[in-house]
């Protein structure tokens, strides 16, 4: 049976790691410190996939952040997605040749979807994640380039997932994002009522109750946290634990020491 | 001595990963994009992220498929195809349109297809169930039902008679791995699937 996933997000923003909150990045530190706080061999082992985002506003290098992400991924034994910044063929190459598995996109969707079909037919749909930043006005808008451009039309969320290119959604609201105060659900409404490609809900989770919140959800695949703060020492294994206490499905394998 | 393990480079796929893992269980290998070196090998491992037709003919652009058929028909060396990895070795593929596979196994690549009331999503993302054959290699110390990584949405569908399997299930049953003389493959990826994986691999480097 497929199990349900929890994930971890990073933000990464010129050599420094982030915090976001409504979309404003705040710094929490360097490389070093993340290897401090997050001994990276030890919680990967509770979560079940890891995302890194490039968020950097300006002076973005493609090279550098392949750099630590070649860092990140070593010694990290579960799927790696990574974006930020992805406008050719050649980035998605540098992306997946740095330890990633997958690419997400976000501005490319709106504005390059040819970008979108050649990096599909080249590495597959499977390999295709599509970043949806959505904020809630009058009524929902999707936002592109790091949510500082509106694009009007909510619709287009159903013809991307219908197009047969883009093999995941990373759903998240910016309205939520970095408060604390769980999900907002109600994204989840914005899908086709048919959704065929699995969903990564994103943006508001405080403590291990928001991602069962999100579990809970039958259009929801996999339950996303980019809060360095609230799952810093074990937090995360607690989270995990938490959710296989409530009963929800996932996976389960051996501890490290059991590899015979 | 311990043998050496090469990594096949052909432009496809995420080599660090499958490199990173087998560093960690302190075995030797290496990542290579030059045919002679895959003939010097003692095991190959053939990785893959991409679509069936760019994959072959990257192989091809590169040299690799004369080589690859001497070195595990011919020489009978030992051979792990991961994920695209695994479907190039059947006869042939229908993503992006029909193309020739490697021919290591008699079988066609196909999306899968999903009963409609089944409701499931594709791709198939995410860690799934897989049962193992007793007789299985890769599965030694391996719990039958374990948890392993997929993310694809075609699957081998075989005609092999003595394919040793490991079967999993989402909406129809599938191979998610297999072993047949000195080839090995999965439909997951080991490299991601946590100690389940890491069990598997280093069951692949001590044949």
């Amino acid at each position: 049976m497929l199990k349900k996933r929890l994930i971890f997000t990073l933000l990464h923003d010129s050599g420094n790691f982030m915090l976001s909150r409504n979309f404003r990045l705040q710094k929490v530190g360097d490389l070093e410190w993340l290897k401090r706080n997050y001994d990276f061999q030890k919680i990967s082992f509770y979560i079940d996939e890891l995302i890194v985002l490039d968020v950097s506003r300006k002076n973005r290098s493609i090279d550098k952040f392949c750099d630590i992400l070649k860092e990140i991924s070593y010694g990290c034994f579960v799927p790696i997605s990574s974006g930020g910044g992805i406008r050719s063929m050649q980035d998605a190459r540098k992306i997946l040749r740095s330890g990633a598995d997958k690419i997400i996109l976000n501005t490319a969707l709106f504005e390059d979807f040819k970008l979108i079909q050649d990096l599909s037919k080249e590495f597959g749909q499977q390999c295709i994640v599509g970043s949806l930043d959505i904020k809630k006005n009058s009524k929902y808008e999707i936002f592109t380039q790091s949510g500082s451009k509106k694009i009007e039309e909510i619709n287009l969320i159903q013809d991307l997932i219908n197009s047969g290119f883009v093999g995941e959604i990373y759903l998240n609201s910016i309205d939520q994002d970095g408060t604390g105060q769980g999900y907002d659900l109600d994204l989840l409404e914005l899908l086709p009522s048919e959704n065929k490609i699995p969903i990564i809900l994103a943006g508001g989770v405080g403590n291990s109750s928001h991602l069962s919140q999100g579990m809970s959800s039958s259009k929801v695949d996999a339950t996303a946290t980019a809060n360095l703060f609230n799952f810093v020492g074990d937090g995360l294994k607690e989270a995990r634990m938490n959710l296989l206490k409530e009963g929800f499905s996932l996976a389960k394998w051996k501890s490290q020491d059991a590899i015979e | 001595m311990k043998k050496k393990t090469v990594i096949l480079d052909y432009g496809m796929g995420n080599l660090f990963s499958v490199l990173n893992a087998i560093k960690y269980l302190n075995f030797p290998v290496e990542i290579s994009d030059n045919p002679s070196e895959i003939l010097k090998a003692d095991s190959i491992i053939l990785p893959g992220v991409g679509s069936f037709k760019k994959a072959m003919s990257s192989l091809k652009n590169n040299g690799f498929i004369d080589v690859l058929k001497e070195s595990v028909l011919e020489k009978q060396k030992n051979i792990l195809g991961i994920c695209l990895g695994m479907q190039l070795f059947a006869s042939e593929g229908e993503e992006d349109g029909f193309s020739k596979g490697l021919g290591f196994i008699d079988g066609r690549v196909k999306r899968m297809i999903i009963p409609d009331n089944e409701k499931l999503k594709l791709p198939h993302i995410g860690f799934n169930t897989v049962s193992f054959d007793k007789k299985s290699i890769l599965g030694d110390h391996i719990d039958n039902n374990s948890d392993f990584y997929f993310v694809h949405s075609y699957h081998l569908f075989h005609k092999e008679v003595n394919l040793i399997e490991a079967k999993c299930e989402y909406g129809i049953k599938f191979t998610a791995a297999y072993e047949k003389d000195n080839i090995f493959a999965t439909q997951f990826h080991p490299e991601k699937s946590q100690t389940n994986g890491l069990q598997l691999l280093k069951n692949f480097l001590e044949i």
